[in-house]
């Protein structure tokens, strides 16, 4: 019994000629988020709707909680709550109404849905305009229904597209929010986005997707280490001494290369920064900036698509 | 490829239910109904007041009086009731069909619709038979008035025979209705803009309404010989013209409605002598052989609302979810 949710195996769509997802190898293990990033355009959103069955599968086999989206949609749809890239609700109707309609089309018993649908408004902080129209929401409000939309569904999988789009910073930070509350809930969350630094803070593992097959895969660290190098880099900024010489000196110390006004960036093969500081204090030099630079996603994103670039 | 033999699992109905539901209500508490509801009341009760009018003074017998409500043309004003339901009802079920689908998909409702776990048959066919009862609830509401204005005004019952040819009007009309609904649906499935939509099933209206009669006319004298020699030579001809007539659903419609509500058509074409023996003029069908005279009339017009829709089944099946 394997613990993954989600096996996807040489999954191929063709739209006429073109390979919009070309033969991709997919695992999403329970209680995880994942990313699925990339450009517009990659095949991310392509690949989404295949795991709901929502478009026709051209090549290899997709298998959704043991269901296979071609054959069995209804039971995946059951148990699979999607966030559709700018998600649309009836205007003209309540929030209230508006989940009241899907618990029907979910087949949820009337007591119930009532119950369910305000507990879910209640875990994403809209309780308070319950009976409003949806045509007075803002976008935040409205992915934010659409969060509670798959919570009051209890799905086993949350997918959302592009969740984070189109929102204010504050907006976004509550919506990654709510997206860590579903994996505390034990739901398995598959994000898409081309929007890195953000997604990064809450992935656990990603795929990069370029031109429909998946470049790289795994969590940002191990991304990080293919593509950049393994390393530990850090950001010195201090005055008064000669410091590349003194930052050469340290143990472990591999590169240290200028970086902007005074500043110096390190990268050793372990974390130096009590060497560093050590260092430089002990050497009379007054030292006014000591960072860890933290691997981001973006860095690795532009890195690869450059080195994909010359290759070709 | 995979292997086609690969048959889904799950009844394509489920979720019928709450999509028709939500439908009928949503059409039953729209604006546009409002609109549809006014449009039907100033263009059905004028006809039927003024027939009204008229009708009081006929002193003369006759014994299906009532349904003259819905068929006499007053004087003052040449439209019957059921010539004013002849384009009530397409307008009505043009507005109700024409933004079905693609409003769904321009609203973005559309995809996370169909995560939820129901068919695309199920949501189509949901919207569907939501539009067509709206239609029915209107339509007998509408029936019903004139039946009772007719009951103040002229002071007396109708009779049986009369309310059952009355009910089978009313289905006529439903069909009728219910295929420019399934034809706006179809424009709704093919065109992303609601407004192309609208438009083109305006458009296939007023070909039928006003283009239709001329062209089908127009090629019944190219195939007519120049000089009608026989009365089979004559009957050909007409035969033509009245078949090509038939594509229109109005006519089909206005056929079956006089078949219905003048009790005392025989035939829709010419009668031959022959035919003529026996008869006496004037004198009324009993109703199972005014059925049997209209039956082709509504078979053609509920075999044409399930072959549009299926056309429309068809093309929404194969659309693309994805903005």
């Amino acid at each position: 019994m394997t613990d993954n949710v989600i096996e996807v195996r040489g999954l191929l769509k063709l739209y006429g000629a073109t390979r919009a997802v070309d033969a991709i190898d997919l695992d999403i293990r329970r209680g995880e988020i994942f990313g699925l990033l990339g450009p517009n355009g990659a095949g991310k959103t392509t690949t989404i709707l295949m795991l709901l069955g929502l478009t026709e599968i051209s090549g290899g086999t997709v298998d959704v909680l043991g269901f296979d989206p071609v054959r069995q949609p209804l039971q995946v749809k059951r148990r699979v709550g999607y966030l559709p890239d700018a998600v649309g609700f009836y205007d003209h109707l309540t929030a209230r109404e508006n989940l009241r309609y899907t618990a029907r089309l979910l087949a949820i018993p009337r007591r119930d849905a009532e119950k369910r649908i305000s507990d879910a408004m209640e875990s994403v902080q809209l309780a308070d305009v319950l009976d409003h129209r949806v045509s007075t929401f803002s976008r935040g409000m409205r992915q934010r229904l659409g969060i509670a939309e798959i919570v009051m569904k209890k799905a086993e999988i949350a997918i959302l597209d592009e969740p984070t789009s189109g929102l204010d910073p504050h907006a976004t930070f509550e919506l990654l929010e709510m997206i860590r509350g579903l994996k505390k809930a034990g739901v398995a969350v598959l994000i898409s986005s081309h929007l890195l630094d953000r997604v990064q803070s809450v992935c656990d593992r990603v795929a990069l997707f370029n031109h429909g097959k998946i470049a790289l895969m795994g969590s940002v660290v191990e991304l990080a280490n293919q593509v950049l190098g393994a390393g530990h880099p850090i950001l010195v900024e201090a005055s008064g001494i000669d410091i590349a010489a003194a930052l050469r000196g340290i143990e472990g110390v591999q590169t240290v290369v200028a970086q902007g006004e005074g500043g110096w960036r390190v990268v050793a093969d372990r974390d130096v920064r009590a060497a560093v500081a050590q260092r430089i204090v002990s050497s009379g030099g007054s030292l006014t900036r000591l960072a860890d630079l933290q691997p981001s996603l973006e860095e690795v994103y532009t890195r690869y698509f450059e080195e994909a670039r010359h290759a070709a | 490829m995979p292997p086609k033999a690969r048959q889904r699992e799950g009844s394509p109905f489920t979720g019928l239910g709450p999509v028709f539901m939500k439908e009928f209500a949503d059409h039953l508490s729209s604006a546009r109904m409002m609109v549809l509801m006014l449009f039907v009341i100033a263009f059905g009760a004028f006809p039927v007041a003024s027939s009204l009018q008229q009708l009081r003074t006929i002193t003369e017998q006759d014994s299906y009086l009532f349904l003259r409500i819905f068929t006499s043309a007053p004087e003052s004003l040449p439209i019957s009731f059921v010539f004013a339901l002849n384009f009530i009802i397409p307008v009505m079920a043009i507005g109700l069909g024409f933004d079905a689908v693609n409003s769904e998909f321009n609203r973005r409702t559309l995809s996370r619709l169909l995560s939820q776990p129901i068919y695309r048959d199920a949501l189509l066919l949901g919207k569907f038979l939501g539009g067509l009862a709206t239609l029915a609830v209107v339509l007998t509401a509408l029936w019903l008035i004139v039946f009772g204005a007719g009951l103040l005004l002229l002071g007396l019952p109708p009779r049986g025979v009369e309310v059952a040819r009355g009910a089978c009007f009313l289905l006529a009309a439903i069909a009728y209705g219910g295929v420019w609904l399934a034809a706006s649906l179809l424009f709704s499935v093919i065109f992303r803009s609601t407004a192309t939509s609208a438009l083109c099933a305006l458009g296939l209206w007023l070909f039928f309404f006003l283009l239709w009669p001329m062209i089908a006319s127009a090629i019944t004298m190219g195939f007519a010989p120049s000089q009608i020699r026989s009365a089979e030579e004559y009957l050909a001809v007409e035969q033509l013209g009245l078949v090509l007539s038939r594509f229109s659903p109005g006519t089909l419609f206005s056929e079956a409605v006089v078949g219905l509500l003048n009790p005392e058509t025989r035939t829709f074409g010419s009668m031959l002598p022959a035919q003529m023996r026996g008869v006496i003029p004037g004198a009324p069908l009993p109703l199972d052989q005014s059925l049997l005279l209209i039956w082709p009339q509504m078979t053609g017009l509920i075999a044409g609302m399930i072959v549009v829709f299926a056309a429309a089944y068809v093309i929404f099946q194969r659309e693309e979810v994805r903005a």
